[in-house]
């Protein structure tokens, strides 16, 4: 789609002729975003979107923060050349970029470090968060450890179950992970018992989100916390190719890998973009995640966006085999892309997910992450139809290793 | 007149403060909520504080979260609620305030959900999700139909914040006691006489206060400061210990135990 159609796209929603510069000063994508949340909490998301912003045009803060994603978590990621996946495919070259090469694991570390910083800058003694898969809630245990900061994680037991080594692994790390047994018992439980906690210890804790998800300044600062990816990417591609990609690709739960990769593209308009959302085991209620492809405009966890939910504005059951994917909403910046058709979002269904899974593991010897097989298996579908001079960037957010019993369960292998 | 400001105009000749009891519609189920609404007013109940259960609510404790649980599983809809309501105004004239969060009246269109409170006969609402400066559409249909939107002030407010929530606020001004969630406590926090009369201060919008306030003497402390006392999860905890037994004894055991509250805000018993 032209430039032009896109600003027209975009005075729709009232806004200036601009797809980037977003949010508001309210936290606006649009007709997306905000901050729906009680009183008690509002004056916090005053204080943190202040502090964030004198951070963010801070150079000591800068080079704090590169300085930790550098050493500590290893970046930059390498972008790899998947070369017999490829051919395979026979189709588009198909380049991962490798944020399960990230210290923890997956992409969820650049925001937590990131985070942590500004917390600690603002004075506060503790950290929460809330976790599905359990990438997001080592990433901030192993940042809370470095730092030596108490720290607090909601888990729902559901996630806890399916993701007992990631459970583990926060225990080692020294954070207390607390079972939320309420609603679903997953990661949309996990965040309300996050933001609960939030509205009683709201004058020492700072709530580490870990999407693009939530009340301003959430989603834009997860974002610019997530920006790296692109912006590597970027530079990268440029090496390599000496031109930008066709195509990039990556899952969507809350969206904040994909949105790390996307946004540095936004004003390229020949980098199309697809996000891939879980399309679980069907398309009724409670059989998948896909919130931007069936979802209505709605208000969860204190933005509007696409949202799962019945006429009532009562939030519906999901299903992913993804604990990660396995959400009702999403970011409300992919709402705003998706509205102005400046990307497009698709579905994976869960055995197309496992497949990637296992179809990357034995050709290119990653095995990745079950969000990010869901960004495979749809590259896996979609490449071949495209030429061989065509580029995809897929972002591989995470290793598949906290995978591997829930996978094996679902093929039947006994470990 | 709206009736909620009737009410305060009322009480303020009698100086004495609104007791404010909150339950949630439709627990155990409508019909019970309707008896027990007519049952605390013909105890001396000023205004209720009607709940619309919701599926994520971030500032309720595990009382209130469980009684909007339980009617969700039985598939209750708001449609439903608001007919109780009609029916119930055929005799009474009670002043009732629904909770309700912003995803159930953002769901429908803001302004059809005012039409639609409105017209079954509730007299405001509460929207605990919503701060002041996000929707000013709700403000401007609300005070064409005189329908009142509650606000809230926290301890965390600052002054700032705590004017732009006075301006706005219609009917009264809902101050929350805590720092933290909907629940029972046994002790209101130590600086709450002092944060009232701050507020008092800077309106003259009544202000009742609420969450945590779960006894008697919690009740009566508060009725001395404020125009209002609301209790919530005292209630639900009262109506979930009787909920297997036969409506008409649960209307009784509940309304007993909200006679007492009444009496301690009222200052009519020594707690």
């Amino acid at each position: 789609m032209g430039m032009t159609t896109l600003k027209s796209k975009a005075q729709k929603h009232g806004d200036s002729c601009k797809v980037t510069g977003f949010p508001d000063k309210l936290g606006h994508f649009g007709r997306f975003g905000g901050k729906f949340v009680p009183e008690t909490i509002m004056p916090a998301l005053d204080q943190l979107e202040k502090a964030y912003l004198e951070a963010k045009n801070d150079p000591a803060f800068n080079t704090e923060l590169e300085y930790y994603l550098r050493e500590y978590v290893g970046r930059p990621s390498t972008l790899y050349y998947a070369e017999r996946l490829t051919k395979k495919l026979g189709g588009a070259k198909i380049y991962l970029k490798r944020e399960d090469l990230n210290h923890t694991g997956a992409h969820k570390i650049n925001n937590t470090i990131g985070q942590i910083l500004l917390a600690i800058r603002m004075g506060k003694k503790r950290i929460i968060a809330e976790t599905g898969a359990g990438q997001h809630g080592v990433a901030t245990a192993t940042a809370a450890a470095m730092f030596g900061i108490e720290c607090d994680v909601y888990m729902g037991e559901e996630d806890m179950r399916r993701q007992a080594l990631n459970v583990f692994r926060m225990k080692l790390l020294g954070t207390r992970v607390i079972p939320v047994t309420s609603g679903s018992k997953t990661l949309k439980d996990a965040t309300n018992e996050a933001f609960r906690d939030w509205m009683a210890s709201v004058r020492n804790t700072h709530y580490i989100l870990g999407s693009v998800v939530g009340p301003h300044p959430y989603p834009m600062m997860v974002r610019d916390f997530q920006l790296v990816i692109g912006r590597e990417v970027k530079k990268q591609i440029l090496e390599k190719e000496n031109r930008l990609p066709d195509y990039l690709i990556a899952c969507v739960g809350g969206g904040s890998n994909s949105m790390g990769l996307f946004h540095p593209f936004i004003e390229d308009k020949e980098v199309n973009m697809i996000g891939v959302e879980a399309g679980g085991i069907g398309t009724g209620i409670g059989q998948h995640a896909s919130t931007l492809t069936s979802g209505k405009v709605g208000i969860l966890h204190g933005s509007a966006s696409y949202v799962l939910q019945d006429d009532d504005g009562q939030t519906l059951p999901v299903h992913s085999i993804s604990a990660g994917l396995d959400y009702p909403g999403v970011g409300p910046e992919h709402s705003y892309l998706k509205d102005i058709g400046r990307a497009k979002y698709v579905s994976i269904i869960d055995d197309e997910a496992v497949n990637a899974f296992q179809e990357c593991a034995r050709m290119e010897g990653i095995i990745p992450a079950l969000e990010a097989s869901h960004a495979i298996a749809y590259t896996m579908k979609f490449a071949p139809t495209l030429g061989k001079d065509k580029i995809i960037v897929i972002c591989l957010s995470g290793s598949g290793d906290k995978d591997s019993f829930e996978v094996a369960k679902k093929l039947g292998y006994k470990i | 007149m709206n009736r909620i400001d009737k009410k305060f105009c009322d009480l303020k000749s009698k100086k004495k403060p609104a007791f404010i009891p909150f339950i949630t519609a439709g627990d155990p189920d409508l019909q019970t909520t309707k008896a027990l609404i007519l049952e605390f007013e013909k105890r001396g109940a000023d205004i209720i504080e009607l709940g619309i259960p919701f599926s994520d609510p971030i500032a309720d404790g595990p009382i209130i979260q469980a009684s909007y649980y339980r009617t969700l599983v039985r598939g209750i809809k708001v449609a439903q609620i608001l007919d109780m309501v009609s029916e119930l105004r055929a005799v009474s004239e009670i002043p009732i305030v629904s909770m309700v969060s912003y995803s159930t009246v953002f769901k429908g269109g803001c302004q059809a959900f005012i039409e639609k409170a409105c017209k079954a006969g509730l007299d405001g609402l509460t929207i605990p999700d919503m701060p002041v400066e996000e929707n000013n559409d709700i403000f401007e249909a609300a005070k064409k139909k005189d329908f009142k939107v509650v606000c809230f002030v926290a301890p965390t407010t600052t002054d700032e914040r705590m004017s732009l929530i006075t301006q706005k606020s219609e009917g009264f001004l809902y101050y929350i006691s805590v720092v933290g969630i909907t629940g029972i406590r046994d002790k209101l926090p130590d600086d709450i006489v002092q944060n009232i009369n701050k507020l008092k201060q800077m309106t003259s919008t009544p202000i009742a206060v609420g969450f945590g306030v779960s006894t008697p003497g919690h009740a009566k402390l508060i009725g001395k400061v404020a125009d209002g006392v609301i209790v919530g999860s005292a209630i639900i905890k009262e109506i979930e210990k009787h909920t297997n037994e036969p409506s008409e004894k649960l209307v009784n055991k509940v309304g007993e135990f909200v006679g007492q509250l009444i009496e301690g805000a009222k200052g009519s018993i020594d707690v």
